[in-house]
């Protein structure tokens, strides 16, 4: 292999850094593909092969970008095999969010999570790393094997699409559902798996 | 929690307010989706994650 074994206490340290980073990883994966249950079988993939390739980390990394990476690929991954249509919570719908004081209408969670369901996969991530996660558009370009003036680019443009969602109260209901939507976002994948997260080949 | 998320909280240059999530003129659903993610972050890990992790070390 080439590679150096890790010692006990490496992996232990690994083991840790990776126990800590599941929570996010299970927010991300809801994101991404909507379903609780499909969402924690891929976090469940994806620590079975972060664990696997763990000699491939670089320790004082960061390691939810690196595992997230391989979250996004084994996602992508089955995506293409057609096992995630986007499908909608219905469990996230019994979640309000608090309005702020002033505000009548309270944004209901399940509202949000909805428009984020029918945004396009790339769109989707990019507002998931930036806006949720937190991440850098460097960090997110970083994840996501892009340029950062793309990542800039796709979350502009979600942000754009939820603004227009949201402020018209216009959210397709499982508009996922629906065959030409599907297909249409199986080519846009295309494009997504094209640019291949690049942390995970250091 | 992870302590690389506070990265993203940092002005990053020629990106303006757009990086930030605090702000007044933020509308509404830029918190909606921060609290999309941090419910599932705040969640209790389900026993099936603590069994897989607690597996890991025999698989090797």
């Amino acid at each position: 292999m080439g590679v150096e074994k890790r010692t006990a206490s490496e992996k232990a340290d690994f083991k840790r850094e990776l126990t800590d980073v599941v929570p996010h990883l299970r927010a991300f994966a809801r994101g991404l593909c909507g379903r609780a249950d499909m969402a924690d079988d891929l976090v469940q993939e994806t620590l079975l092969k972060a664990w696997a390739a763990q000699e491939r980390f670089q320790p004082g990394t960061s390691m939810r970008a690196w595992t997230f990476v391989i979250l996004r690929n084994a996602y992508l991954t089955d995506m293409r095999r057609n096992r995630f249509r986007g499908e909608y919570d219905e469990t996230v719908a019994e979640r309000i969010l608090t309005a702020p004081a002033g505000q009548e209408e309270p944004i209901h969670l399940s509202d949000m999570h909805r428009a984020l369901l029918t945004l396009p996969p790339e769109r989707r991530e990019a507002l998931l790393l930036v806006g949720a996660g937190g991440f850098s558009y460097e960090e997110a370009a970083n994840i996501c094997g892009c340029a950062v003036g793309t990542i800039k680019s796709r979350v502009g443009r979600a942000r754009a699409a939820l603004n227009t969602m949201l402020a018209e109260g216009a959210i397709p209901r499982r508009s996922l559902d629906d065959d030409t939507a599907h297909r249409a976002i199986l080519e846009e994948l295309d494009d997504v798996a094209a640019g291949q997260g690049v942390t995970a080949r250091n | 929690m992870t302590v690389d998320s506070s990265s993203g909280h940092k002005p990053v240059p020629g990106s303006g307010k757009e990086a930030k999530h605090e702000g007044k003129d933020r509308p509404d659903w830029t918190n909606g989706l921060r609290r999309l993610y941090d419910s599932v972050v705040e969640e209790e890990l389900p026993d099936s994650f603590k069994d897989l992790l607690s597996q890991l070390d025999t698989k090797d």
